[in-house]
């Protein structure tokens, strides 16, 4: 299964490659990964999308990250309401007759055209990892010259739905 | 008189390089002992160890490794701290065996890298080598020094970070610009930042309940007793809350020691070369209570037949053993020391499991730990019982990896905690003879033997210099079998005989080699000479090899064979 895994760290050189490390040596997948800073100087935010085969496997990778000394706290938001998205820019081969066609097709994507040439132009989309995959699938009939994508990026939503139990990760509750 | 005040006042005037205010730092933290090796990236620091050598001991070894090993086994002694030294590329690979076996034994180490000038970094300069990742996967965790001014608080968070929670090492890589900086200000004492670390170390109260509720209802309880319980020091604990409630013991290969091995409770070591009674105990369990072991796989094998019956309470202060390979009903993240002083207070009812006892006494009866015995040579484990017996039981033992050291486990008979050091978890041969240097270091007055195989020996005996040098009266026993002896084991029963690359055909003469170091050596061939002179050479002061010839194709019994459960043990009985 796909998890979500959000982590905040210390901006210390190295935290980086301990955690992917971690993740490779304990053999979890990463779909994918995104860095950046937050509202407080000296602290990251880490997105990791893993996958994985089972509860135990979850919890044993959420307790080695947790217990890396520059990671402040980790917590796995796949069952929570969420914000999440992904950026990604696709360029696509194109000559001008089909950039209205192509045009038409990105709309109700919400996606925008950012770079335009003789030959191709770039479309530029966000949103939930599916919906990209969606629209990479119809622009591919035009030929697709490459795609660079963030990785996902994601947190709470300023108000969380009452459920019982959510937290994913504790023993000693 | 004059020249040392001289001297004195030299030193107070030279100006101070971060070399000296690390220095400084490491007297601060209590530091006693160096494990140490130049090169060039490390020669500030050398040069501030001479400006300090009447406040802090140096001790050369030959070896990177072995100087590791070394800071390993005193740190297994002592619970503080084994500080290290080593230059940058060469120096700090070597320590890379070392740093591994630390972590996976969770062995509190502080080491210090050199490395080349912060503007040359990343340029591949004369002997760079990228230390940080290199050593990322097997460090609790690491520093690169990027300014002088953080050097206080790294080396204060380096000690505390290696000494608390879980030990393990921790890795400073010191570039060579900043060691050798002049300090215009000397930079003060500094807070630790550390958010993201704090052991847990008290128990939830509700869980110690259901470990204490759960305990009257059982009727088959035994006690896995770990090497957690050696970092918590909570062995005087442990063996009261089993002799209250008259719980058996089981340890592990690295928790031996931590309960009496004479006590009637006691069922000596579980796992793949553990005891029948034992591992019987762990597999027919109802209540299973583990203190501070991690659940390793020689102590489990098959996973799917441990303890099939058992509730699981796991006392561990690491969170990410629990669970990790036993599902576990009663989980405790704590300290050993604390859970068990809370424990004792909290269950005031016992089982009443007689029958239990008596079945386990039963097993230990009819399935004791056996050998045969050879009048025309000598059996190893003969060997072990007659140094138990010549030391009384007292001595520090450290072991190589191998057949002897699972020997030394099962005939040395442990009864006290902190005596026994073994490398357990990376099992490194060329482990215990520097291991056994570290301890003599650390209890200079105390009798410490090193029982190594011919094979494990030759991986770090450069060391002999040391103990020369320095007249550490360590006693080597060389459990010399002509062979790579665990191998050569596994050969013939998993491997229908085929002997593959695993006798040693040509060896050097052991005597010879001892007398070229200026170390007394003697070669035992048989029961008789060894009866006769082991007291002797035990008792000579200062260091002593013992080539003891045994018998070659002697092997370790009993035996769970891998991907079998610990109810399908071999060899529980002479044939
Ligand atoms: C040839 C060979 C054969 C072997 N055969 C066997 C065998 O038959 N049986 C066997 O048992 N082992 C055997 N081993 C060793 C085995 O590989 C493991 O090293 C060993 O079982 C680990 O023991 P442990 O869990 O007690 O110690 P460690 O691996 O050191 O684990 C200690 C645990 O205690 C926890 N801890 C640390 N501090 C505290 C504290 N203050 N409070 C509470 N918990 C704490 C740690 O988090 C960790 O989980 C063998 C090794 C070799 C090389
Ligand atoms: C560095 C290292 N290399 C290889 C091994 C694999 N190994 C485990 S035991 C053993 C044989 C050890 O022989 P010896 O030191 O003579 O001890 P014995 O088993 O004969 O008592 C070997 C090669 C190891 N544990 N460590």
């Amino acid at each position: 299964m796909k998890r979500i895994i959000t982590l905040t760290v210390q901006d210390r050189s190295g935290v980086l490659n301990r955690v992917t490390g971690l993740l490779q040596r304990r053999q979890f997948n990463i779909s994918s990964i995104s860095v950046g800073p937050t509202e407080s100087e000296g602290i990251s935010k880490m997105t990791l999308v893993v996958e994985v085969e089972d509860e135990q496997r979850l919890e044993q990778v959420t307790k080695q990250l947790n217990k890396q000394i520059d990671v402040l706290k980790v917590s796995d938001i796949t069952d929570k309401a969420i914000v999440a998205r992904e950026l990604a820019l696709i360029k696509v081969s194109s000559g001008s007759q089909l950039r209205s066609e192509i045009n038409g097709l990105i709309d109700p994507f919400r996606a925008i055209i950012v770079d335009v040439c003789k030959e191709s132009i770039t479309v530029q989309v966000t949103g939930k990892p599916e919906k990209i995959d969606a629209l990479i699938e119809l622009l591919k009939p035009f030929g697709i010259k490459e795609i660079a994508r963030t990785g996902l990026t994601a947190f709470l939503r300023g108000h969380q739905p009452q459920v019982n139990d959510l937290a994913a990760y504790s023993l000693t509750k | 008189m004059k020249a040392e005040a001289k001297l004195e006042f030299q030193t107070s005037t030279a100006p101070k390089t971060g070399a000296d205010l690390l220095i400084d730092l490491l007297i601060k933290e209590g530091v006693d002992t160096l494990f140490g090796y130049p090169g060039g990236a490390v020669l500030p620091i050398y040069d501030a160890i001479y400006r300090a050598q009447k406040s802090i001991k140096h001790v050369l070894f030959r070896h990177e490794q072995g100087m590791i090993h070394a800071a390993e086994g005193y740190a297994r002694i002592t619970g503080k701290p084994g500080v290290v030294i080593a230059t940058s590329g060469p120096g700090a690979t070597n320590l890379v065996t070392g740093i591994t076996d630390a972590m996976m034994d969770s062995l509190p180490l502080v080491i210090f890298t050199g490395q080349v000038a912060r503007t040359v970094i990343g340029t591949d300069a004369f002997q760079e080598a990228d230390v940080m990742a290199i050593t990322t996967p097997i460090t609790k965790h690491n520093y690169q020094v990027q300014s002088v001014t953080d050097l206080p608080r790294i080396v204060k968070e380096a000690f505390h970070i290696a000494s608390t929670g879980r030990p393990g090492p921790v890795l400073v890589d010191v570039p060579k610009d900043i060691s050798s900086e002049i300090l215009t200000v000397i930079p003060g004492n500094a807070a630790m930042d550390l958010p993201g670390y704090q052991p847990t170390i008290k128990p939830n109260p509700l869980q110690i309940r259901k470990l204490a509720e759960a305990l009257p209802k059982a009727k088959k309880p035994v006690i896995l007793s770990g090497a957690g319980v050696l970092h918590a020091k909570a062995s005087a604990e442990l063996t009261a809350f089993a002799e209250k409630h008259k719980i058996p013991v089981v340890t592990t290969l690295l928790g031996l020691g931590t309960f009496p091995a004479d006590s009637p409770l006691s069922l000596g070591m579980g796992g793949m070369h553990g005891t029948y009674a034992a591992n019987m105990a762990l597999y027919e369990s109802d209540l299973l209570i583990n203190f501070g072991a991690r659940f390793d796989d020689r102590l489990t094998g098959n996973l799917k037949h441990f303890a099939p019956f058992a509730k699981v309470a796991h006392i561990d202060i690491d969170p990410a053993e629990i669970g990790k390979n036993v599902p576990t009903q009663i989980p405790i993240v704590a300290d050993a020391k604390v859970a068990l002083t809370q424990l004792i207070e909290e269950a005031a009812n016992s089982p009443s499991h007689e029958d239990w006892l008596e079945t386990l006494n039963q097993n230990k009866k009819d399935f004791p730990l056996w050998y045969q015995h050879d009048p025309n040579g000598m059996s190893p484990q003969w060997l072990i019982e007659a140094v138990h017996k010549v030391t009384n039981g007292n001595a520090i033992v450290a072991t190589d990896v191998g057949q002897h050291q699972m020997w030394a486990a099962q005939f040395y008979n442990f009864n006290h905690p902190h005596r026994w050091i073994t490398s357990g978890g990376l099992g490194t041969m060329g482990f215990g003879f520097p291991a056994a240097i570290g301890a003599q270091m650390a209890e200079p007055d105390s009798t410490v033997v090193a029982i190594v195989g011919d094979a494990g020996f030759q991986m770090t005996l450069q060391e002999l210099s040391v103990i020369y040098e320095r007249n550490l009266p360590v006693k080597i026993i060389i459990v010399n079998n002509g062979a790579l002896g665990m191998v050569r084991q596994w050969q013939e029963l998993q491997y229908d005989n085929r002997i593959s690359e695993s006798l040693l055909h040509t060896q050097p003469d052991f005597v010879k080699l001892a007398e070229s170091y200026g170390i007394r050596g003697a070669k035992i061939d048989n029961q008789e000479d060894l009866v006769a002179s082991l007291p002797e050479l035990m008792a000579y002061d200062g260091p002593v090899l013992i080539d003891a010839r045994v018998l070659q194709k002697e092997k370790v019994f009993p035996m769970v064979a891998p991907g079998k459960g610990l109810h399908e043990m071999i060899g529980v009985k002479p044939e």
